[in-house]
Parts: structure tokens; C-alpha cells; sequence
């Protein structure tokens, strides 16, 4: 038995399958931090009072800066494959991951900041919102690092035999990147900034 | 988990070459029908317990503080010391009753059940899309089954505040709550994966010729289905991290700033000794609107694959085509749409403001037309026609009316003036379990009876089959019926002795004794369905591939089918419902037999 446009678009729809899958997949977490920032607002405009400025924006920056590279460097993994470069595509999705990586470190060291001033998820509910919003965004960012190092290890051998699977993967897995960075664009300002 | 080794087109190519052993054919397998076979059993079984939940309730309702006969010392102490009902216990019941029904009952087997069965065969699909991702939605939602049951075991019991599940009462709530918040988010998990594999299967694999206004009503229904569910779990799924929140890391996203609980002012949830006077304090609301975001739409998950097998078995019975079937798929993706901005009519009594309401209500007027647009196509669609009444048409005929009560008796709730009278009585029960016991669940009656063929290759024994459908016919009428009756009377539908305490309700206390009796007598009804499904699947007479001389694609593929489905590749020539084509030699012209010159 063959599933069929596993990996050659159907003519009509002009997808695979895959990347319709991952499409649906993202709709949903959009609903997901859809209602998160809902509640978010619901909150905030139901406070007496809201705290501001108690989040440190340079490490906010920092973190923002170094998810939009991370986005770029995945969009060279893909075009690297495209353009047939093996090397330069182990070199792009390798520094994807290392961005990723040095993201979660630094938000370690944000939570642990806040956590040893005794402020921790129950002392407001801005700061509850905030652990919630940025724990949960902070998963995604673990989730598309198992990903990665999927696609880095044993995952990689299917681009001897399948290369074209292979890039659809690789870029199935730029889509969901990319949204786990715009879901960080989104927080950025609401949490740090507003 | 234990996938199977095979990785990508190739190698499932070859599978069908080797023999699979037993655990992956059965248990662990990647076949939409097998999985949809787990998905429907596991489904109907859940239905039977939740049934008995209802049971255990209706005892105690109708006869409070007496010691539940027979079974009553089953019960550990801190359920029912004596076999007396405690009222804690009660309400671990009811919250059951209704998390088991909706989520573990209900939904798997129409959506998880019958939509992976089915629908793949209908379209022509091999499989469906992703069936690895469909193995693991099934095990995912087996997870969630087996934490919301163990749950009963745990110190405090099982979750008890209600299937809604409403703050500031759940955050204070025992243990179980926190397992009944885990198993949700593994039943959302499932939902998720499988509805992106439906609708990616739909969208990807239908038949060469098979375009949109040609797919079966069936399909229609679960492709709406499916987006309901893509799009309106995630908010539950955040409420449900938000309560955890709340009752884990002593947040307030739902408390309110100095709640009081029995004449205490509530202190943190941690353990710290402080008023929860935190800036920005929670709000019980933002729960409730989580909550039904998800929760209406969650209807009609509930009710549309139902509408779905009920077109289906019309359309093959009556041998007539669907009268409007443009009209009713229309209908079904305007519903879908219109069901994401209802949700805030189950909240009329909350005091969100009148401009709140007064949108609310508008949308819930206009929803009921695409509702009664499809009822009435299915009521038109037996005008003229010489019906035979077999036991799935029997089932499908009485979803008509049943669902047509339980609409109807929905229009007053959905208007905040008789809504606020009405809510909080047994009148409100009456009315969804119309739509949802004798509506969807005669319809998914209807589609084990219909389906049954295909699956296993025998028929379902006719006599059982009637006798199933009588006796439940007039036993669920005599359950739900004296609702109404309860709740006109402004009877309160969350007394654990039922109300005897308000003289209001002196008078209609005998109805407990009566829905009781009915209720009984429904469960004992449903014996002979559940020996008729077995001994079928050994004695039941052997059918050829389209034992009732239907056309859709699913009647073309052997019965059961094979791995792969199809022995060749069907190709579509026509629409679904071609029955009595004036000049044809038979009464139905399949979808998949070509145009003969």
C-alpha cells in the first residue's frame, strides 16, 4: 500500500500532504496562544493595577534578536538543501540549534533572577501570565529543538535515500520555527514593553 | 510508545508483503479501519459506564439516603459508607457522567470511530494521510481514558465539580481535579492530531473524480467536524494549563481577591498564610468563556457526524436521493462557522451586560436555521418514498424527531429572559440530552447497525435489533421527557437528594422515581444490542460487499476490506445519492460504476 503526495504535490491543491498537516497544525497553536493572549488582555484590563517595567528588556532584546537569526539560519538549512550543499546545510541547522539553545540559557538565567528575588508565578498575576505565556513559548522552543536534533542525527540518513522527503522535513520544520519566533515577537512587547 | 519500523512510502509499500504479527495487526496497528474498530469499542464501552454512573445517581435520586440495593457494598467509606450515596460522591458521578459521555463516549466513537472507519473508505483513500499520527491519537486518547478513571481512586475521589469544571470551586477542589485537568489535555492532544489527519486525508486523498459537491454528507459532516475540533480545543487546552496554574503553582488566574470559603478568607493555594490580594486578581469568568469557546462548538462535534450517518442511512433507505443535499452542505459549513460565536449563551445568568447577551443571543437565533435547514431536508427527503424499515432506518427515523425536541427546547434557553428561569433546572438537562442520547446517540446506534456489514462481513441480527431500538425508544422518552416537566416547575438540576428540601418541588419528587425505573429499564434494554454485537461478529449472516445496495465508494471495497482498502483504484463517476435513476435497470446507481454507453 502507498499513501499517495506523501511527497509530490496533488496537481488540484498544489500541496503534500505534510505541508497541509503542518499548516492545520500551526492554525491550532495560533488558537492556542490566541487564547492565552486573550486571557492575557481580560486580565490586565480587569486589574486595579498592573505592574510595568519589572521584566529586564536588554535580556528581552537579546533573545529577540537571537530567535529572528535563528530564523534566518533555518531558512538557509532549507535553501542549502535546495541548492544540493549537504555541508553548508549541517552548518545552518546546527547554528539553528545553537540559537535555540543559547535562547533557552538566557531565559534561565532571567527566571532564576526573578525566582531568587522571591518573585515567582504566585507573588502577581502579571508575573503568573508571564511564566505561564513565556514556560509554555519556552516548550515549543524544546519541542522544535528535539526536532532538530532528530533531523541532525539519526534523522539526517534519510537524505541519502529520500532527499527530497528530506527537504519537504526540513522545511515543515522552518514553518513551525518560524511561528514559534513570531509567537516570540508577539510577547516581546506585550510582556517587556507595554 | 512502541512504534512500528517503518519509515516513509517505501517501506509501507512493502509491508502489506509481510504477514503482521499480532500485536501490530490488532493492538498496536497503522490500519484506519483497525483503529477505528479500537477507536469505536473503547468508545462504547465508556458509553456503557457512563451509563452507569447514571444509574448509580438515578438510585439515589429517587430514593435519597436509602443504601443503593445489590451493589451498594462495593463502595469504599468516602463514597458510600453503608452503601449510602455521600453527596461528595454524587458529584464525582455527575462530573463523570458528563467528562466520560462528552469526551470518552460520545466523540471517539463519532469522530474517532465511525470518522476513521468510514470516511477513508468513502473517499477511496488506501489509509488515511498520516496513519502513524492516527495510531498514536488513538493511544493518546487511551491515556486519557485511563487517567480520568483512576482518578476515581484517588484520596477526595474523582473530579466533582461538574463537566464544566467552573472555578473558584475546581481550584479548591481535591486531587481529582488535577488528574481530570491532565486527562483533558490528553484527550485535547488526540483530538488535535486526529482532526489535522482528517482533514489533511479529505483535502489529499479523495478518489480520481470525487470533487467536493460529490463527497457523501457523512464526509461533509466530519470535515466541519474536524475543523470544529482543530480550532476550538486549543483554548481549552489553555484554560486547562491555566487551572493548573492555579491549583499547582498557586497563581490566581480564576480566584478572586479575597474569595471567602466557609467563612474563611481563602489563603494562597501553596500553603503561603496570605490573603490572595494580589494585583490584578483572578476572574471566575474568563474560565467560563475558555471554556464554552470550546464547549459550544464541542456540540456540534457532538451532533454533526450524527446528522451525518443519518443522511447516509436515509438516503440508502428511502432509495431516493437527499432532497437539498447543496443545501445541506451548505447549511453544515455555516454551522460550523456560526458555532464559534454562540458560546456565551450558556452564560446569560453569569451578569456579563446585557449588550453581551443581546449579541449572544442574535447569533443563537440564527444558528437554529442551518439546524432545522438540515432537519427539514432529512424530513423532505422521505416524502414519496416506499421506506424500508430496517433497524439502522428505524434508529435514523427517530433521530428526526428526538433531535427535532431537543432543538426546539433549546430556542427558549437561548433567549436570556427564559434562559434565567430555566438554567439551573432539569428542564436545561432535558434538553441536551435530547439532542445528544436519543439524537446522536440513536444516530451512532444507527451507524454500528448500517456499517456492521462492512466491518466484519455479517449483518446484525434484525429481531435483536428491534427489540434494541423499541425498548430504548420509549425507555429514553420516559427518562427525559419528565425533565421538562421537572424544570418547568423550577425543579434544580444539582440536588444531590434531588430537591426535597424546597417545597416547591414537593410535587414533582414522584418523577425521580419514574426517570429511575426508565432509566433501569434502558440499561437493561441495551442487553440485547451488546449480544447482538457480539454474537454476530461469529453467527451473523454472511453479506457480500453491498448487503443494502448502496452507492457511496465504501460498498465497493470487499467486506471487510483488505489492507489498502481497494482491490483496484476507484474512480468516481457521479454523485453520492444516484437511487432510482428513471431508465436504470436497478433502484441505485454506485459511485463508482462507470457510465455505460
Amino acid at each position: 500500500m502507498n499513501i499517495p503526495y506523501t511527497v509530490e504535490a496533488r496537481p488540484d491543491t498544489g500541496l503534500p500532504n505534510g505541508k497541509l498537516g503542518i499548516w492545520l497544525f500551526l492554525a491550532s497553536e495560533v488558537m492556542l496562544f490566541g487564547a492565552l493572549f486573550s486571557s492575557y488582555i481580560l486580565l490586565r484590563v480587569g486589574a486595579a493595577e498592573w505592574p510595568q517595567g519589572e521584566l529586564s528588556v536588554p535580556l528581552g532584546t537579546i533573545n529577540t534578536i537571537i530567535l529572528i537569526g535563528s530564523s534566518v539560519t533555518m531558512v538557509m538549512a532549507w535553501a542549502s538543501l535546495k541548492m544540493n550543499n549537504w555541508g553548508r546545510h549541517r552548518l545552518f541547522l546546527g547554528l539553528t540549534f545553537l540559537l535555540a539553545l543559547v535562547f533557552l540559557v538566557n531565559k534561565y538565567f532571567e527566571y532564576a533572577e526573578h525566582l531568587h528575588a522571591g518573585e515567582g508565578p504566585e507573588h502577581s498575576t502579571f508575573l503568573a501570565i508571564y511564566y505561564t505565556l513565556t514556560g509554555l513559548h519556552g516548550l515549543h522552543i524544546l519541542g522544535g529543538m528535539v526536532v532538530m536534533a532528530y533531523l541532525l542525527g539519526p534523522g539526517a540518513r534519510m537524505w541519502k535515500t529520500e532527499p527530497e522527503q528530506f527537504t519537504n522535513r526540513i522545511e515543515y520544520t522552518g514553518l513551525y520555527w518560524h511561528f514559534v519566533d513570531l509567537v516570540w515577537i508577539f510577547l516581546f512587547p506585550v510582556l517587556y514593553l507595554l | 510508545m512502541d512504534y512500528p519500523a517503518t519509515h516513509g512510502a517505501h517501506t509501507l509499500h512493502d509491508a502489506h508483503h509481510e504477514e503482521l504479527g499480532f500485536w501490530r495487526k490488532y493492538i498496536f496497528s497503522v490500519d484506519h479501519k483497525v483503529i477505528g474498530i479500537q477507536y469505536a469499542i473503547t468508545g462504547l464501552l465508556f458509553l456503557l459506564f457512563g451509563f452507569t454512573l447514571m444509574m448509580l445517581m438515578r438510585y439515589q435520586l429517587a430514593y435519597p439516603g436509602q443504601p443503593i440495593p445489590f451493589i451498594g457494598n462495593w463502595f469504599a467509606a468516602d463514597k458510600a459508607p453503608g452503601g449510602v450515596m455521600l453527596p461528595e460522591f454524587y458529584n464525582q458521578l455527575g462530573a463523570m457522567h458528563g467528562t466520560i459521555m462528552v469526551f470518552l463516549g460520545v466523540v471517539p466513537l463519532a469522530v474517532g470511530g465511525f470518522g476513521n472507519f468510514v470516511m477513508p473508505l468513502q473517499i477511496g483513500a488506501p489509509d488515511m494521510a498520516f496513519p502513524k499520527l492516527n495510531m498514536m491519537s488513538y493511544w493518546v486518547y487511551f491515556l486519557g481514558g485511563v487517567v480520568m478513571l483512576a482518578s476515581f481512586f484517588l484520596p477526595g475521589g474523582a473530579a466533582q465539580s461538574g463537566w464544566t469544571s467552573y472555578p473558584p470551586l475546581s481550584v479548591i477542589a481535591p486531587d481529582g481535579q488535577t488528574a481530570w485537568l491532565f486527562g483533558m489535555i490528553f484527550l485535547i492532544t488526540s483530538s488535535l492530531l486526529g482532526s489535522i489527519n482528517f482533514i489533511v486525508t479529505i483535502v489529499q486523498l479523495r478518489a480520481r473524480g470525487l470533487s467536493y459537491m460529490r463527497l457523501p454528507f457523512f464526509v461533509w459532516a466530519q470535515f466541519v467536524t474536524s475543523f470544529l475540533l482543530l480550532l476550538a480545543f486549543p483554548p481549552l487546552e489553555a484554560a486547562g494549563v491555566l487551572q493548573l496554574m492555579d491549583r499547582l503553582a498557586g497563581t490566581s488566574f480564576f480566584l478572586p481577591s479575597g474569595l471567602v470559603v466557609s467563612n474563611q478568607v481563602l489563603t494562597s493555594m501553596t500553603g503561603v498564610a496570605e490573603p490572595m490580594t494580589r494585583a490584578g486578581g483572578g476572574n471566575p469568568l474568563l474560565w467560563q468563556h475558555l471554556f464554552w469557546f470550546l464547549a459550544h462548538p464541542e456540540v456540534y462535534v457532538l451532533i454533526l457526524p450524527a446528522m451525518g450517518i443519518v443522511a447516509e442511512i436515509i438516503a440508502n433507505n428511502t432509495r431516493k436521493p437527499l432532497w437539498g443535499y447543496r443545501a445541506m452542505v451548505y447549511s453544515v459549513i455555516f454551522l460550523g462557522f456560526m458555532s464559534f460565536i454562540v458560546w456565551a449563551h450558556h452564560m446569560f445568568m453569569t451578569g456579563m451586560g446585557t449588550a453581551m447577551s443581546a449579541f449572544f443571543q442574535t447569533t443563537t437565533m440564527i444558528i437554529s436555521i442551518p439546524s432545522v435547514v438540515i432537519l427539514t431536508a432529512l424530513l423532505l427527503s422521505l416524502w414519496g418514498a416506499s421506506i424500508r424499515f430496517t433497524t439502522p432506518m428505524l434508529f435514523a427515523l427517530a433521530f428526526l424527531p428526538m433531535f427535532g425536541i431537543g432543538g426546539l427546547t433549546g430556542l427558549p434557553l437561548g433567549l436570556a429572559p427564559a434562559d434565567i428561569h430555566l438554567h439551573d433546572t432539569y428542564y436545561v438537562i432535558g434538553h441536551f440530552h435530547y439532542v445528544v442520547a436519543p439524537g446522536t446517540i440513536f444516530a451512532l446506534f444507527a451507524g454500528v447497525y448500517y456499517w456492521f456489514p462492512k466491518a466484519t462481513g455479517r449483518k446484525m441480527n434484525e429481531l435483536l435489533g428491534k427489540i434494541h431500538f423499541w425498548g430504548s425508544l420509549i425507555c429514553i422518552n420516559l427518562v427525559f421527557m419528565p425533565m421538562f416537566i421537572q424544570g418547568l416547575g423550577g425543579m434544580n438540576r444539582r440536588m444531590y437528594d434531588g430537591g426535597m428540601q424546597y417545597v416547591h418541588n414537593a410535587d414533582l419528587l414522584y418523577w425521580h422515581v419514574v426517570i429511575g425505573y426508565a432509566s433501569w429499564a434502558l440499561g437493561l434494554f441495551q442487553l440485547p444490542f451488546i449480544f447482538n454485537f457480539f454474537a454476530s461478529i461469529k453467527w451473523g449472516a454472511v453479506v457480500d460487499k453491498n448487503p443494502w445496495e448502496a452507492t457511496t465508494l465504501e460498498w465497493s471495497a470487499p467486506s471487510p476490506p483488505g489492507h489498502g482498502n481497494f482491490v483496484t483504484e476507484p474512480i468516481v463517476y457521479r454523485g453520492p445519492y444516484e437511487y432510482s435513476v428513471p431508465g436504470s435497470a436497478t433502484d441505485f446507481t454506485p459511485q463508482f460504476e462507470p457510465e455505460r454507453v
